[in-house]
């Protein structure tokens, strides 16, 4: 395996409340080498988008965050605001599963897709307009130039999404965190954007953490999946897919229903908490 | 744009017609007679009373009355005050700019503190918030006359820095002037403005939009101004519309307490003297300018959110 990127050891979040502490990640493991791209799948709840926050440090100071987040052997976790704005402008980008609420409504697309560059390195407007017009024509954008002036509502979601991961690659980011980003579009929209993505990804080497509930679509574009249950990983490498050892995901991976069978009831999963407990104290 | 504005001008004409209907018709309904003014406490003789009935066409029917006086209006007389013996345009128009100025610091006092307020309660410690909050609560549950006395007996009587009544002589004397009375009459709408705005600021930090600025790593002051504060300018901008209409009656009082000669008074004094000419020519204007200002609002809408359009119904 070549050199890691992003390095994940024994990562622990305990949510703190007035009443009670709630351990909501329990010593998530993983890393992502330059160029790789890494598939983070679980269902709702198992601690995707929370690992996410961790790594982007966007998690509510309510949550005490222990063990090591490292970047490129920088710990994320011990960041000042200096250094921590700099690693989120420059290192990471991170696109969000709704385009729509996370464009700010009042501002021109043009806006938005400079506002980084020229408010954090100086860049004049012109300069990063005239690449962001090439960036929106490369994630297939019609009439670049004409989106620029145009505000967020007159796009369509899988439009705004194109916008986003254009945003994203405009700051030449060495990691890209995606959190299920083609769930709020509609199913045309959505193999379009992930087709760009993969594809601008893989053309530029850039590393991405895809998280999502669609196992097949991650199989499909990440060397490598990370299997997430109750805040733990419980299964991770290349084989996860073909060949899942881990209960959890054989059952996962068994309960999906078959395009050719007419099904009365879908499956559900037997495997739970107790389970999951029992097996961590067997192991 | 050409047609939105017409629409708007039709609708403030109609507004304009059911007020003159409904001001002329409580006048009309209200106790008392101009009669008793124009002839004094001990009445005239019946000649007198019918010469006085005569001129003014007290006799004539309501609707009569109302029409005539729709009439003139239109033509741009606005009538003659019986008991000051003036045409009432040359009576308003010596003090509608006192009125003017009164209102427009008041507003800029409102916007200036109630946005400056709000947003640091919102924004800084804890503590700031409890301080402004409490100063909110007593500055919203307190009169603007109380507030008035207040302030000419601390800064007026009491240390001397401002002038107790009237407009002083022009320019910056009379913003000297203005200064007490325009704070009076901003505190409680400050006050309720700064709580709309630590509202606003609270609910737009946290949205989605601010989470991917917040990791595109742009500066806090940068996320406060470009995406927190611009986007709440929407409820702010309601509140100081409504606002700034409501001040415009609020002068009333506080032209009382510090005997400036504007329109509140004019009102006072001529509902007091039953001077029906110079009741309706004041409420008006007033309506008059309510509706600009609700029109003005309603413009700056779509310069702050480009999602609403011109004349749209969101």
């Amino acid at each position: 395996m070549s050199e890691a990127l992003l390095t994940l050891t024994d990562v622990r979040a305990v949510l703190h409340s007035r009443h009670q502490s709630q351990s909501l990640l329990n010593g998530v493991s993983f890393s992502i080498a330059k160029g790789e791209a890494l598939g983070l799948v679980g269902e709702s709840g198992s601690g995707k988008s929370l690992t996410t926050r961790a790594v982007t440090r966007m998690l509510d100071p309510a949550f005490e965050v222990s063990g090591s987040i490292s970047f490129d052997g920088a710990e994320v976790l011990s960041m000042g605001p200096a250094e921590l704005r700099n690693y989120r402008s420059r290192d990471i980008g991170m696109i969000f599963q709704d385009p729509r609420a996370h464009v700010n409504p009042v501002h021109t697309v043009g806006d938005f897709l400079t506002e980084e560059l020229v408010r954090n390195r100086g860049l004049a407007r012109e300069e990063v307009e005239q690449r962001a017009i090439t960036l929106l024509d490369e994630v297939g954008v019609r009439y670049p130039e004409r989106r620029l002036t145009q505000y967020p509502h007159e796009l369509s979601g899988g439009m705004l999404q194109r916008v986003m991961i254009a945003s994203v690659l405009l700051a030449e980011p060495r990691l890209i965190l995606a959190d299920e980003p083609t769930t709020a579009l509609d199913v045309t929209a959505q193999s379009d954007v992930m087709a760009i993505l993969d594809e601008q990804r893989r053309a530029r080497g850039l590393s991405l953490l895809f998280i999502t509930h669609d196992l097949e679509l991650a199989a499909a574009c990440c060397e490598r999946l990370a299997v997430m249950y109750a805040g733990e990983i419980v299964e991770q490498g290349a084989h996860v897919y073909e060949s899942p050892r881990h209960p959890y995901t054989i059952e996962l991976l068994g309960a999906r229903p078959s395009i050719d069978q007419r099904l009365e009831r879908l499956p559900v999963l037997q495997y739970n908490r107790d389970i999951h407990e029992q097996l961590k104290a067997e192991a | 744009m050409g047609s939105y504005l017409l629409r708007r001008l039709g609708g403030l004409l109609l507004v304009l017609l059911v007020t003159s209907f409904i001001v002329f018709g409580l006048m009309y309904l209200a106790p008392g007679s101009p009669l008793a003014f124009v002839l004094g406490p001990r009445g005239g003789t019946p000649e007198q009373v019918a010469a006085v009935t005569a001129q003014y066409h007290f006799d004539d029917p309501f609707f009569v009355r109302y029409f005539r006086w729709l009439g003139d209006i239109v033509q741009g007389d606005l009538g003659h005050s019986i008991v000051y013996r003036q045409d009432v345009s040359a009576l308003m128009s010596g003090r509608i700019g006192t009125t003017a100025a009164l209102v427009s610091l008041s507003a800029v006092l409102i916007a200036v503190a109630g946005v400056g307020f709000g947003t640091l309660a919102a924004l800084k410690s804890r503590w700031v918030d409890t301080v402004v909050s409490t100063l909110a609560a007593i500055g919203l549950s307190t009169p603007s006359f109380v507030v008035g006395v207040a302030l000419i007996s601390v800064f007026g009587v009491g240390l001397g820095w401002f002038p107790t009544f009237g407009v002083g002589s022009g320019g910056f004397d009379t913003l000297v002037h203005l200064i007490l009375p325009a704070i009076a009459l901003s505190v409680a709408s400050a006050a309720y403005l700064a709580r709309i705005t630590k509202a606003a600021v609270n609910e737009e930090r946290g949205r989605e939009h601010v989470q991917t600025a917040t990791v595109r790593g742009l500066a806090a002051g940068v996320i406060v101004r470009r995406h927190v504060l611009r986007n709440a300018l929407i409820p702010i901008t309601t509140v100081m519309g409504l606002t700034v209409a409501t001040l415009i009656a609020g002068a009333v009082v506080v032209e009382n307490v510090f005997a400036l000669d504007g329109l509140g008074s004019l009102l006072v004094r001529a509902i007091l003297q039953r001077d029906f000419a110079v009741v309706q020519a004041v409420i008006l204007v007033l309506v008059v300018a309510f509706v600009v200002v609700n029109a003005i609002v309603d413009f700056l809408y779509t310069i702050i959110d480009p999602r609403i359009a011109l004349g749209s119904r969101q």
